[in-house]
């Protein structure tokens, strides 16, 4: 009996003692103090360049809150958690950080008091960032105002919101990393894989995540729902859906810096990218992006496509279209060039997942109004004007219509989503 | 007579030119219009209200007051999701110009739905509005909204052409925190000062009065008021709306 006790102790001590080492491996030991002299301006403002393509601002800002002084929500399967203050505050920012202790933060996914970090901050994707544009994003946010404006309490239910619970979480899906340049590839190649998968966390969206909100292979850019939102980031990897495999290099940088390109416009989350990241950075870095993105291994979409509409359902769909939509994508679905995308041939029409479809059509949208697109035309939102059934309809017409073959979408499918439109 | 059939002849074209719009398929163009039919499938055609008088009217409405507002909605100071969401991804340059085309529509008002309140508190209403309630530290209305309450360039609103049910939620939110303006916000102040039933005596009232001839803002007021109100900054190297 002794025996087994002690085996059954043996055993948890063991994986404790895994666990323990898996989360704190790769750390180097901290031996610096906060710096005590403002940093130097040239290191700032490489610094403001990196903060905007990490897009730290984004989350670290509340709805017309102060930029870095946190509080935005994320919402997660697992409840809700709160960005940080970021601000060089004393009290309840990050004014008394050292540089080594902002690195672990972001390499490391730990915070100055040693607590592990929730994966809401996509820290398994800036482990890959260098030490020295740690070193410079933390020069810059060492150079804005200070706001003293308390962190808010995480509201994660239980056991996720347990430091246990992440250890685990951690030793099973986040080890830290360092990006290495592939000796067979151009420097062009290098930086964009870098900037995709580590800084630019295209993967923290584009890529499947599990039941437990781990993404499965973290860099993979095959596609994924976003949790909570009801968007679905498409596989950068498979040409049928948003892979740029046989785009113009040209193409590809003018969507990621305008948010419009001739065969897309960007929308929703994607469009919140575009506004405070993307546009932003130097044509050489987009440019690399997307030497990197139309070199990803090709693969092809997963899921089968539903039926196509049956004939009622078709033509009520086109009356529909005729009716709210031809006016400005055309009655062939033809668009007008620098302001309606076309909807004929357009693959998020045509995706499997019609998610974002659905979402387009019941809150509409304008594109983010960049320096390349500053005065974009904007599309009504149907939410009050179309019911379930009618969007169901008009959604299943130009899935289906001008040569586009892809399957109907079900009055429930659109049920489903119209609760997260407009809160 | 004359001078009936010389009125009819200016304006005959503009209705002719209406009723050919209204047929064809309105064809595409490079315009302000165009950019915001997503405004104004909401807010009427060409921003002169919906058709429930919830969704209140924007064009001829001062263009500070209109950009302030965008930014309201957009910065969580104002609530209403499906609209937020249009002006998330835009920027202030662009919104201020999206402000100052609905505030050059010139567009007549439809005229007021007949006052079914009861004469007292039609009368409490109008009283509020001409001479406020020094008593209740309630400030005239006509103070700030202009005299015929067609408001003040650059960011104070007219009070007319409004529904009874759009002027009591507005009153009312800016009561529970719901609504707020930029810093310092007086119509907070002022509607913290109004009890619920000057708020229903108010909304009675100013939702029951046709509008003056000259429906435009006035450029200044005669006296400056009392309270001091805020406003956001133009964005930088664009001219004052
Ligand atoms: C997708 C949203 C998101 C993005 C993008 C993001 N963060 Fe965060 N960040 C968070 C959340 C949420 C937390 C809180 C995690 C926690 O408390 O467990 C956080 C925490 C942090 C912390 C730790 C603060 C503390 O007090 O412990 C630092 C430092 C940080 N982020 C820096 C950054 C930087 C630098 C960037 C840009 C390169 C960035 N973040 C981008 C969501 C984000
Ligand atoms: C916050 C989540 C999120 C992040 C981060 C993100 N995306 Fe997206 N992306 C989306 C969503 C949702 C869509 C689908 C909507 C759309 O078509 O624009 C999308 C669409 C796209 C498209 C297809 C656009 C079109 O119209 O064909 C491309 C290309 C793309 N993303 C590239 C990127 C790149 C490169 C990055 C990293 C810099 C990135 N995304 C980061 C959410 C995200
Ligand atoms: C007033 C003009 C207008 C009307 C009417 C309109 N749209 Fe749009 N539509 C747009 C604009 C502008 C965009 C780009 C929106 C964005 O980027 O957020 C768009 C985007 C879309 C997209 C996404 C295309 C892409 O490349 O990502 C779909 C799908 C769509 N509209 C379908 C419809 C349907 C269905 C209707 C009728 C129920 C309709 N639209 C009515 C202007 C319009
Ligand atoms: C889905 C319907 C809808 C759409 C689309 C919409 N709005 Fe609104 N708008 C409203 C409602 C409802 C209110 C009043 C909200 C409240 O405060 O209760 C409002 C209020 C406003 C106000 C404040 C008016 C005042 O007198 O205070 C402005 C300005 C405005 N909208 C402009 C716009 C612009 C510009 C667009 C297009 C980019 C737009 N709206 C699109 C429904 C809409
Ligand atoms: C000290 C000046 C001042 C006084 C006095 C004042 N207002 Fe206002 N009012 C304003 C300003 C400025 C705004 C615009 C606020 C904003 O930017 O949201 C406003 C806005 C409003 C609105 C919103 C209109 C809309 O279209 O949404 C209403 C309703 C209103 N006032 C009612 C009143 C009433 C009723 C009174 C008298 C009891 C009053 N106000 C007195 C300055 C004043």
């Amino acid at each position: 009996m002794k025996r087994v006790i002690a085996a059954v102790l043996l055993g948890i001590l063991t994986v404790v003692a895994l666990v323990l080492f898996l989360n704190f491996r790769g750390e180097d030991e901290i031996h610096d103090a906060p710096p005590l002299t403002p940093p130097a301006g040239e290191s700032v403002a490489r610094g403001a360049y990196l903060v905007r393509a990490g897009n730290c601002m984004a989350c670290h800002t509340e709805r017309g809150g102060v930029p870095f002084a946190g509080g935005r929500a994320i919402e997660t399967p697992f409840g809700t958690a709160y960005a940080s203050n970021i601000t060089p505050d004393r009290q309840t920012g990050i004014g008394d950080w050292s540089a080594s202790q902002f690195w672990r933060a972001l390499h490391n996914g730990r915070s100055r008091d040693g607590r592990l970090l929730y994966p809401a901050f996509p820290y398994a994707n800036y482990t890959l960032v260098t030490r020295a544009d740690a070193d410079a994003m933390f020069d810059y946010l060492r150079s804005v105002s200070p706001v003293a404006r308390a962190n808010t309490p995480h509201r994660l239910r239980w056991p996720y919101s347990t430091q246990a619970a992440l250890a685990v979480w951690r030793a099973m899906y986040f080890s830290p990393a360092q990006y290495r340049d592939d000796a067979a590839q151009t420097a062009e190649w290098n930086r964009g894989a870098y900037l995709v998968r580590g800084l630019g966390h295209c993967g923290a969206c584009h890529t499947t995540r599990n039941a437990l909100g781990a993404n499965s292979d973290m860099l993979d850019l095959s596609g994924g729902v976003i949790p909570m939102q009801s968007w679905y980031a498409p596989s950068l990897a498979s040409p049928g859906e948003a892979g740029l495999h046989d785009w113009e290099t040209a193409q590809v940088v003018r969507l990621l810096q305008s948010g419009v390109a001739d065969r897309g416009t960007v929308l929703g989350p994607m469009a919140e990218v575009v506004l405070h990241s993307t546009q932003h950075m130097a044509p050489a870095d987009l440019r690399a992006m997307a030497v990197y993105l139309k070199a990803l291994p090709r693969t092809t979409a997963g899921a089968a496509d539903a039926p196509v509409a049956g004939v009622r359902m078709a033509e009520r769909g086109a009356k529909l279209y005729e009716q709210h939509c031809a006016q400005c994508h055309g009655d062939e679905g033809e668009g007008v060039r620098g302001a309606y995308p076309p909807l004929a041939g357009n693959r998020a029409v045509t995706l499997p997942e019609a998610a974002n479809l659905v979402q387009v059509v019941l809150g509409g949208g304008f594109p983010p109004a960049t320096t390349g697109n500053p005065r974009p035309f904007g599309m009504p939102p149907f939410a009050t004007l179309l019911s379930d059934d009618d969007v169901a309809a008009v959604v299943s017409h130009i899935r289906g219509a001008w040569g586009n073959k892809a399957g109907a979408v079900s009055e429930f499918a659109v049920s489903q989503q119209r609760g997260g439109i407009g809160r | 007579m004359q001078m009936k059939f010389l009125n009819w002849l200016a304006i005959a074209p503009a209705w002719i030119l209406a009723a050919a719009i209204a047929q064809a398929a309105p064809r595409f163009e490079d315009s302000m219009a165009q950019r915001t039919l997503a405004c104004t499938g909401c807010h009427g055609k060409e921003g002169r209200a919906g058709p429930d008088g919830y969704y209140p009217r924007i064009s001829g409405k001062p263009a500070g007051y209109l950009y302030n507002q965008l930014l309201n909605f957009r910065d969580g100071r104002r609530h209403y999701g499906l609209m937020a969401r249009l002006l998330d991804p835009l920027s202030d340059a662009y919104l201020l110009e999206i402000a100052q085309h609905f505030a050059a529509l010139d567009l007549p008002y439809a005229a007021p739905p007949p006052a079914t309140a009861a004469p007292a508190q039609l009368q409490r209403g109008q009283a509020l509005v001409r001479e406020g309630d020094p008593a209740h530290d309630i400030p005239a209305c006509v103070q700030c909204h202009g005299d015929a309450l067609t408001g003040a360039a650059p960011n104070t609103p007219g009070l007319l052409g409004l529904s009874r049910d759009y002027l009591n939620s507005q009153l009312g939110a800016w009561r529970t925190g719901q609504r707020r303006a930029h810093a310092p916000d007086c119509m907070a102040r002022i509607a913290r000062q109004l009890s619920p039933e000057d708020v229903a005596a108010v909304a009675a009232w100013l939702a029951a009065q046709p509008l003056p001839r000259d429906t435009r803002a006035v450029a200044t007021l005669p006296r400056p008021p009392a309270i001091l109100c805020g406003s956001a900054m133009r964005p930088a190297g664009r001219p004052q709306p």
